[in-house]
This record gives C-alpha cells, structure tokens and sequence, in this order.
C-alpha cells in the first residue's frame, strides 16, 4: 500500500503549496491593491487613528481633534468657528471624507506624507506617537470676521480678499455657511446631519467664493476699460469718448439701456465707469471686438481654473459670440459669470500696478515639530495690463469711490478704488439681482488689499439692491480689517 | 521469517531511538512562542504585560507537560512532532483568540447580538484541556489502535448517529445558516467534527477487510474497474448518508473532507488509480447537483468570484470574504504585528472560521506560511506514520485521519484566502470552538498511538538453537 500513500503525501503536498502560493499572491502581489482598496477601511481607521494635524491662521489653530469615543476611529475633527471658517479649511468627516484644504493636504495632516518619512522614522525609533503636521495659511482672522459677520446679515454671499503684491488669499468667506463640527463623527446623527445640509437648497455647503459664478454685472468694466487703455482705443481718460446715447447695439435694433438717466453721451472713461455706463462700456467691447477682449479677459485669469490650492471654478469670458453679445458681455452680462476670487484678482491686479500674483492660501506646510517642509513662494500670474494704464484705472475707481456709485466703501485717510456692479440674476431678469462690490486700498507702501463681494439677498426689496449699498459697506470693513491688523 | 527485514517500515524498527527528550525540548519551544506572542499582543494593545499572561502560560504549559508525560509514559516510541506542532498551533490560537476579544468592535458586535459578550479564550483554554484530556484517555484506554477495527460497524452507526443529532428537533441548532451544532447542557457541540474520526475508523476497519475484493473482483467498462456491488454498498450507503445529511444541514465543508477522506482511503486500499477517476466524477456530478438546488451554495460561490460586489455583498448579507481579503492585503509581507491589525472588520466569525485573516493581516505572509507549514508538517508526519506502520489497518487510518486533516486545512484556508469558495469549517487548533479542538486532539491522540505502534521495535527474534551450530569459529 506504500505506492499510494506516497502518491497521497504528494498530493497533501500540493494542497499545501497550493496554498502558499495563493498566500504569496495575497500578501505580496496583490497587497497594496488590497490594502488601499474603496471598501479597505483601514485606510481611514488610520487617518483618524492620531489627532490630526492643524490648520492655523494668523499662528493660532482654527481646527483641533478630539477623541470620538466610540468607533473605529479613535479622533475627530473639531473647528473652531466652523461656518466661518468652513470655506478654508473644508471638512473632514470620518463618515463622509474629507475636501479642500483637509483633502489636499491630508497627507501632512495625518503625518503619512512622503516628505515626514525622517520625522516618523525618528519617532518610531524613539517610541513617540505618530503625529499629524500643520498648514499654515495667509488668512486674516480679522478680515475673515468682517466679511463673514457683514455676509451673516445679508442672506447669500460670498467675499474674497487678496493682498495683491504676493497673491495671498486674506478673507474666503460664503453665506450661509455650515458648520463642519457638526458631522466630523461617525454616528448615523452625523450622517444625517451632512444630509441635511446637502440638501439644503440654499446649498449651506457649497463655497461661493470659489466654486460659484455669478455674472459679474458692472463689476467686469473694470476689466473692459483696462482693455480699451491696453489695446489703445482711448489713451486719455478724461477724453470724451465716441459714446452716442442711445447706442443701439449692432447688427440689432435694440438699443442698450444705462441704469438710470446717467449723462452717458460721450462720457469720458472716467466718467463713463463713476456712473456706471452701459452703453459707453458696451460700445467699447463692440469696438474692440471678441477676440481683444478675451485677450485681456483670460490676462485676468478668466476661463481658467484656479488652484489656490483648492481648486476655483473657472469664470467665463464666452469665445464665441456675435457683436451685441460681446457688447452685453463686457458689461458683464450674457454668459460672462465670475467667482469672486476672480473678480478679487481682477482688483488686485489693478491695485498692483498691473502685476497679477497667482493667489494662494497655504502659506507654508510644517512637520510636527513645526519645522517647515514646504513653503510658498509668490508667484507672478500674468501681466493684463501695463504699469501705466494701471494706474489711470485706479484713478479712474478711486473717483468711483470718492464721488461715484461707491462711497459707500471710503475710508478716512486712506486711498480706495472700486467699482460697484448689480446684475441681472434670472429668466428676464426676474430675480433679485447679486449685489457686487470690488476695491481696494492703498497706502503709501503699496497695495495692502483688493477684495471682492458678493450679496445676493432675496429678502431686500429689488430697488434697495444695489452693488455700492449693500456690497460695498462689507468690502469697507474687510479692507478697514485688513489695514488695522497691518497697524 | 525475522521481522527485522521483511517489515514494511521506512524508518529502522530496530533501536530506533524513542525521541523523548527531542520532543521534550520542541513542547519547550511550543509553550514559550506563544507566551512571547502573548507579551506582544499585550504590550501592543494596553502598553503593558497582560494580566492574564501566567494563567494561560501555565495553562498551556500544564497541557504540554500532561500531554508529554502521557506519551513518555504510554506511547514512548511515537513520533516526536505531533504533540509540539499541535501544542504550537493550539497556544497560537489561543493568543489569538484572546487578541481578538480585546477588540471594542467584537464585544459591540456581540452585545448587540446577544445582549452581552463573554470572552471566548477562557472558554478555548478549558475546551483545549478537555481535548488534551480526550488525548490521555486515547493513548490510556487505546493500548493498541488495531482494536479499533473490531468496531468497524458500531462505528458506521455511531457516524450517522453523530452526523443526524443536529436534525433531532429540539437538540440541533441552526446557527449562521448552518444545522451542523447540537445543544447539551449549555454548550454547542458540532457532532461532525467528531464523525469526521468515527468514519475514518470504519472505512479503515471496512477497507481492511474488503480491499482485495474491490480491488480485483471488479468488471473493466470503458478502461476502468468498477467493483461488484456487494462490495462496495456499505460505503456508498455511508458517504450518501453523510452527504445527504449534510446536504440538509447546509454544511458543504464536512462534506468535502468526508468524500476527500473516502476516496483517499479508497485509493490506498485498492491502488487502482480508476478510483479517483471515479471519486472525482462523482464529486463533480454531487458539487453541480448541490449547486442547483441550494441558494446557500450559490451565495458562497458568488461570494467568492465577486468578493468585492455591492451586489453579491448584499445578497449574502456579508462583506466576510472582501473583508477577509483586505486583511491578508493589508497585513502584506511582515505584517502589522500582533494587536496592531483591523481584522475585527470581519466581523463575529473573526475569530472561528477567519482567524487565519488575524494571522495574516498581523503576521503577515512570513507569518501565514508558517503557520500552513506547520499545518504540512503534521500531514507530512501523518503520512510518515501511514507509511511506517505494519498493519494495513494503521496504515489507512492513518492516511485517512491525516489525509482529511489535509483536506479540512486546504478547504478553511483556501476559503478564507479566496482560492476556493468559503465552506465554513473551522481551522484546526486555531479557530475558536470547543468541538474542533477537542475532536482534532483526539485525532492526533490516535496518529500518536499509531506512530507508537509503527516505531516500537520489533521484538527481538526468539533464540535459535539452529544458530550455535553456523557461528563463525573464532580463533
């Protein structure tokens, strides 16, 4: 009977090895496809497994953790002031994941990034717990509070502001906001709760500074006169310009209405963006035709994402268009929308002598023993327009502020520009228009400031709506923020 | 005729040393790994040395030193291995067993379940002593295993016996889809563990008596020889018996070792490789008639090609098998170390039928293909007694214990790791549930009586007067 039992050895034999080459194929071949798997929950049992790291502004932490209690995750998420912040910083939910800030520098924030390898390797030989590193962000506390409480008032809105020599993002708020404390957890309560505000239809999660775009109404003339100056259709802007009233636009019959009985008739460029006028701006777009205004349009970063680092919607400048869209577009209607970002960079750029930074908002990433790891550098964007026509532009919105649509937004003792803009908002205009306010202040050693804001409050009654009354005292306070904290 | 040179063992009768001390200083080694495993899963959970760290060190160490003084004392010659690896694998199971009911997510799980949660590895602790005593009384009452064969019969009936108390209305439970445990004063006891013995014996002691009938009166159709009937009818009524029951009771794993372990045993006792020609045809021809009828089938083989579907997941009510996976994925090579994985993911059956996923998300493959190389080791000794021992009897029980141990390792593990779909047995040793260990004790308690038997050296020739007159003059 020996001859089959050493065939049966053989066989038990392959039974084993069978196995063995199974578990190779598990643990070595397919192990990282396994470990880093959707449904692998370790991969976020991890994450959550040590207090994360901070997000700081203005050297303080505007996010911390706490032990969760239950679960499998052992911290979560708190905020500090979470709706304000909440455009920042993003969420991280044990439940639901985590977006801006929290995602993109997830790997820093746990302390699994690459570049901690020799921090982790240290502690793991000196016993110390793995530790999460910090973000460091440009924001301003304080300007961040002024654009936030002014918003919290005033329904929908949103506000961005830039420190325009270096591109760093000072305020990000959204109205209404939502708080991400409320869901950081893991309980079918939080879950709900993130549900909830999902559905939400006044979108409480959505970040209207950077991912919403609203038509940039009259606020865009800015950028219409930097293209007449940059592409020499008028040099001088106290010279009257070739501005009948009424303009009808070409190739129609229908004439292009100012707001209002302005004196629009051959007004200068000055006078043209103090009162607001449709028809010279418009007529200035039809002049210059599609192609010049793009040009300078996408100078200013229209019809581009922006990664500041979390990602902005593109604004749109629309490529094709007939001769009157192009005239309604640049007065920032048709389908010209912008996030405020946008709208912020285009005040900026102008602020800065015609240099436009590329705007971020993590300033610096650290390890946890706050060494730095990476730090940002300011980077120049583009050059929309020359240092020249810069200035004339900020002459011609600092008259916008001094004795036009925006003084509202003055500030004793200090130089401010702006340009007021309310625009159109629904199916023939049936809905309250948004309320739009850019500017920003000067001093003497430079450009500290440009912000943009945006109100879109359905409660107001239509004729109070107004870029230079609604939007213009918020932009005020966060400027006024700004300067006092530079103090 | 002198035994000395006709015997059919491989290993020398004669002087064969008794490897006591050899097996003393492993038993040595099986108490001690456990115990720094035990050290590590504390220091890596609590930060500290666990507290009951010297109650299940002595405990172990008192069943390996009841375990070895027994053999030493009623089995000298057995093989030296046999007590060590089981030892090794029984104390490793415990460690993690006992890791496992540290898990916050098991106890929740539990509480939820049951309403409380009582901790399994006391309970593994006392059900590996009854086992190792169940191991004594083998080697203590089996003075020699070829008494066995005068209970071919009974055994037959006590098998479908065993195999039908979880059908009896009142006795038997169904647990996660499966009618395979009876209730006793208390305790769930799965019958089909110890069948799993009981048939081994009576297709020996049947085998035995038949194999020169099966294996020559039998008519040639098609190239193959099929045995008369009469011959072969007890066997086919045993093994449809146990298939069918076990059809019944949805437990596909017991029936896999039963049939593996009948045509194993079949093949050895007639050398006619036609048999397993034959076993396999009707193993196919039984898997795809199960698989029609049963939707539990089904359910583990689509469980088992889509591990990671939301369709399948949802169907079968378990993510088992996906999360099994990930286990071994995440473990890797080295692992995460002992108390430091996730595998509580899994979910209740973590610690019975996937605690081979434990081993393997926390030591990883290193730690996996010792663990199955143990397991071949203990196959690879089994075979070794079949091989040694003199009587055909031993012979198959041996091969038929080993060879369904073989067979019960391939089918866990293969269904845990995914190669094979997921059957629901337990790990031998490792695996929590008092039944398995008890019942794999005893089984190597008859392996160790049979080695005993095979290495125990013949008795010296009886003086022949005839041998004075050839001897060589000396000068």
């Amino acid at each position: 009977m020996n001859k089959p039992l050493r065939r049966i050895a053989i066989f038990c034999g392959l039974l084993v090895l069978a196995l063995l080459a199974r578990d190779n194929w598990l643990q070595y071949v397919q192990a990282d496809t396994l470990a880093e798997h959707d449904k692998n929950r370790r991969v976020s049992i991890e994450r959550y497994a040590q207090p994360r790291g901070d997000i700081i502004v203005d050297g303080k932490a505007i996010t911390g953790s706490k032990e969760a209690g239950s679960g499998d995750y052992k911290y979560k998420r708190t905020y500090k002031n979470g709706p304000m912040w909440s455009p920042v910083t993003g969420f991280a939910s044990q439940r639901i994941g985590a977006t801006q800030i929290e995602s993109i520098e997830d790997g820093i924030l746990t302390g699994n990034d690459d570049r901690l390898f020799f921090t982790r390797s240290l502690d793991m030989i000196t016993g110390k717990k793995k530790e999460g590193g910090n973000a460091v962000t440009t924001l301003n506390a304080a300007a961040q509070k002024a654009a936030y409480d002014g918003l919290k008032g005033r329904g929908k809105g949103a506000v961005a502001a830039i420190d325009p020599s270096t591109g760093a993002i000072l305020a990000l708020a959204s109205a209404p906001s939502y708080d991400p404390s409320t869901f950081a957890g893991n309980t079918n309560e939080e879950a709900e709760q993130f549900g909830k505000l999902d559905k939400d239809k006044d979108q409480p999660m959505l970040n209207r500074a950077l991912r919403e775009t609203y038509p940039p109404g009259s606020t865009f003339k800015a950028v219409t006169a930097a293209a007449a100056l940059e592409h020499d259709l008028y040099k001088d802007i106290d010279a009257p310009t070739k501005s009948p009233l009424p303009w009808t636009m070409p190739d129609t019959q229908t004439p292009l209405p100012n707001e209002g009985n302005i004196p629009c008739k051959n007004a200068s460029l000055r006078e043209a963006l103090r009162v607001s006028c449709n028809t010279v701006f418009g007529k200035i777009g039809s002049d210059l035709g599609k192609d010049k205004m793009l040009e300078t349009a996408e100078k200013f970063g229209f019809n581009e994402e922006q990664f500041v680092p979390v990602r902005s919607n593109a604004s749109v400048f629309p490529e094709k268009m007939d001769r009157p869209q192009t005239a309604l577009s640049s007065i920032g209607q048709f389908e010209t929308a912008a996030t405020p970002l946008q709208m912020a960079m285009v005040a900026s750029a102008i602020a800065n002598d015609g240099k436009l930074m590329e705007p971020y908002m993590v300033s610096e990433l650290q390890a946890p023993n706050l060494d730095v790891i990476e730090k940002h550098a300011p980077k120049e964007m583009s050059r929309p327009l020359s240092e020249e026509n810069a200035q004339k532009l900020q002459d011609m919105m600092q008259t916008v502020i001094n004795d036009g649509t925006g003084t509202n937004a003055k500030i004793p003792g200090v130089t401010v520009g702006g340009k007021t803009g309310t625009a159109q908002h629904g199916v023939d205009n049936s809905e309250n228009p948004y309320a739009w306010f850019i500017s920003y202040a000067k001093t003497d050693s430079g450009s500290p400031v440009a912000v943009a804001v945006v109100v879109e409050d359905s409660k107001a009654s239509r004729d109070d709506i107004s870029g230079g009354g609604l939007a213009a005292p918020i932009a005020r306070d966060v400027m006024k923020a700004v300067l006092d904290s530079k103090k | 005729m002198s035994s000395s040179t006709t015997h059919t063992s491989t290993i020398g009768a004669i002087g064969a040393p008794s490897r006591r001390n050899t097996e003393l200083a492993l038993l040595a080694f099986a108490v001690v790994i456990p115990l720094f495993a035990y050290i590590n899963v504390g220091l890596a959970i609590d930060g500290e040395l666990p507290s009951g760290m010297l109650g299940y060190g002595c405990g172990l160490g008192l069943l390996a030193a009841v375990g070895h003084i027994v053999v030493r004392r009623f089995a000298p010659y057995a093989d030296p291995l046999l007590l060590p690896l089981a030892t090794l694998l029984n104390g490793l199971g415990l460690v993690v067993i006992w890791r496992l009911d540290q898990s916050e997510k098991l106890q929740n799980l539990a509480k939820a379940a049951t309403g409380s949660f009582s901790p399994s590895a006391p309970k593994q602790l006392m059900f590996s002593a009854i086992g190792i005593a169940l191991f004594v009384a083998v080697l203590l009452l089996l003075k020699d295993h070829r008494v066995l064969q005068r209970y071919t019969y009974i055994s037959m009936v006590a098998a479908l016996v065993l195999l039908l108390l979880p059908l009896v209305p009142g006795l038997g439970m169904n647990i996660f889809g499966a009618r395979i445990w009876i209730s006793v004063a208390g305790f769930s006891i799965q019958p089909g563990e110890f069948a799993k013995i009981v048939i081994a014996i009576f297709f020996a002691g049947y085998l035995m008596v038949k194999r020169d009938a099966l294996a020559l009166a039998s008519r040639r159709f098609m190239g193959m020889y099929l045995p008369r009937g009469r011959d072969l009818g007890p066997i086919i009524v045993v093994w449809a018996m146990s298939i069918l029951i076990l059809v019944f009771e949805t437990d596909l794993g017991t029936s896999l070792l039963f049939f593996g372990m009948f045509v194993v045993m079949l093949y050895v006792a007639t050398e006619r490789t036609s048999w397993i020609v034959f076993g396999l045809v009707m193993s196919s021809v039984g898997a795809v008639g199960v698989a029609t009828f049963e939707p539990h089938v089904q359910e583990r083989v689509d469980a088992w090609l889509n591990p990671f579907s939301d369709a399948v997941i949802a169907s079968t009510g378990s993510d088992q098998i996906a999360q099994s996976l990930m286990a071994f994925g995440s473990g890797g090579v080295l692992g995460t170390g002992l108390g430091q994985g996730h595998s509580d993911l899994i979910g209740f059956a973590a610690n019975s039928d996937f605690i081979l996923a434990t081993f393997g998300e926390e030591l990883g493959l290193a730690g996996v293909m010792a663990i199955l190389l143990i397991y071949g080791l203990i196959v690879e000794r089994g075979v070794r007694t079949a091989l040694a021992a003199r009587d055909p009897f031993g012979k198959l029980l041996a091969i038929g214990l080993s060879g369904a141990f073989a067979i019960q390792v391939f089918v866990v593990s293969g269904g845990v790791m995914g190669l094979i779909p997921l059957t629901g047995m337990t790990m031998p040793f490792l695996a929590n549930g008092g039944s398995s260990v008890i019942a794999n004790w005893a089984l190597i308690g008859i392996l160790i009586r049979i080695s005993d038997t095979a290495r125990r050296p013949a008795p010296a020739p009886a003086p022949n007067p005839d041998a004075e007159m050839t001897q060589v003059v000396r000068p």
